[in-house]
């Protein structure tokens, strides 16, 4: 029974943690969806609203939603203005290799991101300062209430983002676009249009991401780095173009990560991450639950 | 001075055979490594714990570099029915996992203390001129490389190569077996980088996970753009070129007051970065430029070059 509350208490946690990498992971998902690149700078902006929530909440007092929604607002715009800035006149250059081309200047801008931050803030680690809080205590299982504000808080955004793809005309052109950009092109949906808000959105939800997990940890410049593999295995396995896939993919990750550390030592849940990424390959490469359209060749 | 210099040039030599090897998978054959590093590595640790426990140092390298080579072709074959995104998201992982294991894995790596005394050749019968046998060991190695790499660029296999890079299905269409000459060209790829890690473990006589970090990566990818991504001589010079920007920039910031050394270290990695991708938009052909590559019985007719001019990188 005990081992089992234990086994219970992993998967709490991998769920909890699964929900915030899910935010990240459809921004990248989004982004890939529309643009057709893996934009690699989704880690650095995930750093870049964790500052940018560290200022508002640690520093000038802001109350959490207002917080949260600066996490949102400086990622997604410093994102739209990179992108325009070094994505966008490589993407014009259009060739056999523009994807690539892309992933390599999106990984050169992701360490730019993260230099600049280091040289502004330092390399030093940055806390909160939230009131210690006793972990609620539910059927033996331990939850701190801090990780249940951010699991409502991913819950909240899923759904207004699932609000936002259903019932917006706007939303319904994006996934019509990550469904089949050529139907969506016939139909006179333009993806080019639609790439800054998809960048917007992404990068947004890439801030919030990180700024809900620094809440809990702390902020530093590699942040949102350490993560990279974590969210990517989570885009993988949903398919790297299911929005859907990327939040049940998040949510594998988050659990497979936590329940691995009975075996494993916490420093290893990015290795976890490697090697979920590796075993989807090989065994269902076009993503758990995502139709394959614009993953294989 | 000198051995300042002579550190420095052997470095450049590691550099360039990282090069080297990125231009014949991603130049030639339109792969992206994004975990080059991690070859690297890879190679560096295990020529380093094979000669540890009594390997000859030769055999050490070529280890490294076979052990990469298979892990290269490896991850070529999972990624071969997917879009290249995922090597290169397979290949990121790579560097970084590795990465973990070689902190954690005390047992094996020493964690972050690294491993140190690593074997280096003919050192004490050479003493003084040990500095000047290593320089001329590495360039030689790369001389080797490049040449060696021309002629397979340049035969049939070159091009049947740059035909996959410009269009697979156009190259399967042809007859080529697509798959066979992308795995080739990667796991060549990934050997030199093997190797070159190697040499740099029994150079350095040091190696730690400091040493393998995604900064150099971006490095050696700023290198090969510079030079003119599908162009042996350019990997060369690209590598040359930047040396002279990291280590120059080393002086430079000191001449910068009121920054701290970690302001500094940012300002150079954020200088990098952003170099590669002013390159990747003004001149994504780099220096020397594509050229027209023929190969076959009427590859020396003279046929005008493409765009052989040379121009002052932006």
């Amino acid at each position: 029974m005990i081992v089992f509350t234990e086994l219970a208490q992993y998967v709490v946690n991998g769920l909890v943690l699964g929900a915030l990498i899910a935010l990240p992971a459809l921004g990248l998902t989004l982004i890939f969806s529309v643009q057709g690149f893996v934009n690699f700078s989704v880690a650095a902006q995930m750093t870049v609203g964790a500052y940018a929530a560290w200022l508002a909440g640690s520093h000038l007092g802001w109350s959490p939603i207002l917080m949260l929604l600066l996490a949102f607002a400086v990622p997604g715009a410093l994102g739209v203005v990179t992108d325009r800035l070094a994505l966008a006149p490589v993407r014009r250059q259009s060739g056999a290799h523009t994807a690539l081309m892309l992933a390599v200047v999106s990984i050169a801008l992701n360490l730019a991101i993260e230099n600049a931050l280091r040289f502004i803030f330092g390399s030093n680690l940055n806390n909160f300062d939230l009131p210690m809080e006793r972990n609620l205590q539910v059927w033996g299982l331990s939850v701190g209430p801090q990780q249940l504000r951010n699991l409502v808080t991913a819950l909240v955004i899923a759904v207004a983002l699932a609000a936002f793809f259903s019932l917006t005309r706007w939303g319904k052109a994006m996934r019509a676009v990550a469904d089949n950009t050529d139907l969506a092109r016939l139909k006179g949906i333009e993806p080019r249009s639609l790439s800054n808000l998809a960048t917007f959105i992404g990068m947004g939800l890439a801030g919030i991401g990180g700024s809900l997990l620094a809440i809990d940890t702390s902020v530093d410049p590699s942040t949102g780095s350490r993560l990279i593999l974590v969210i990517f295995a989570a885009s993988v396995l949903g398919g790297l173009t299911s929005l859907y896939g990327a939040v049940l993919g998040a949510l594998v990750i988050g659990v497979a990560g936590e329940v691995a550390m009975i075996a494993m030592p916490p420093v290893y849940q990015s290795l976890t991450a490697f090697l979920a990424i590796l075993v989807i390959l090989l065994v269902k490469p076009t993503g758990l639950f995502a139709g394959a359209t614009g993953v294989r060749k | 001075m000198t051995s300042y210099l002579l550190f420095i040039g052997t470095i450049t030599a590691i550099y360039a055979l990282l090069s080297l090897g990125l231009v014949v998978s991603w130049g030639q054959a339109g792969m992206v490594n994004l975990g080059l590093v991690g070859f690297f590595g890879l190679g560096a640790y295990c020529s380093a714990l094979l000669t540890y426990i009594g390997a000859p140092i030769g055999f050490g390298w070529l280890a490294g570099a076979a052990l990469a080579a298979a892990i290269g072709v490896a991850f070529c074959l999972l990624t071969r029915t997917l879009r290249g995104d995922y090597l290169a998201i397979v290949t990121l992982g790579f560097g970084e996992g590795l990465r973990l294991v070689e902190l954690n894995e005390r047992w094996l790596t020493g964690g972050s203390d690294g491993i140190s005394g690593i074997r280096p050749p003919l050192k004490e019968a050479l003493s003084d001129l040990y500095p000047w046998f290593y320089f001329t060991l590495a360039w030689a190695v790369v001389a080797l490389a490049a040449w060696a790499l021309s002629r397979i660029l340049a035969s049939p296999f070159g091009r049947a190569l740059r035909a996959v890079r410009d269009d697979e299905k156009v190259a399967a269409v042809a007859g080529k077996n697509v798959l066979r000459l992308k795995c080739q060209a990667f796991g060549i790829g990934a050997a030199l980088f093997g190797f070159a890690g190697a040499l740099y473990a029994h150079f350095t006589s040091y190696i730690s996970p400091d040493n393998f970090v995604i900064q150099l990566t971006i490095y050696i990818f700023l290198a090969v753009t510079a030079g003119g991504y599908s162009r042996l001589v350019g990997a060369i010079f690209g590598s040359l070129a930047v040396m002279t920007i990291l280590e120059s920039s080393r002086f430079a910031a000191e001449f910068i007051p009121g920054l701290s050394a970690v302001q500094i270290a940012s300002l150079r990695e954020f200088t990098i970065a952003v170099a590669l991708i002013m390159i990747m938009q003004l001149r994504p052909q780099g220096v020397f430029g594509l050229r027209n590559e023929r190969a076959g019985a009427n590859a020396s007719d003279g046929a005008p070059h493409a765009t052989a001019v040379p121009a002052t990188p932006n």
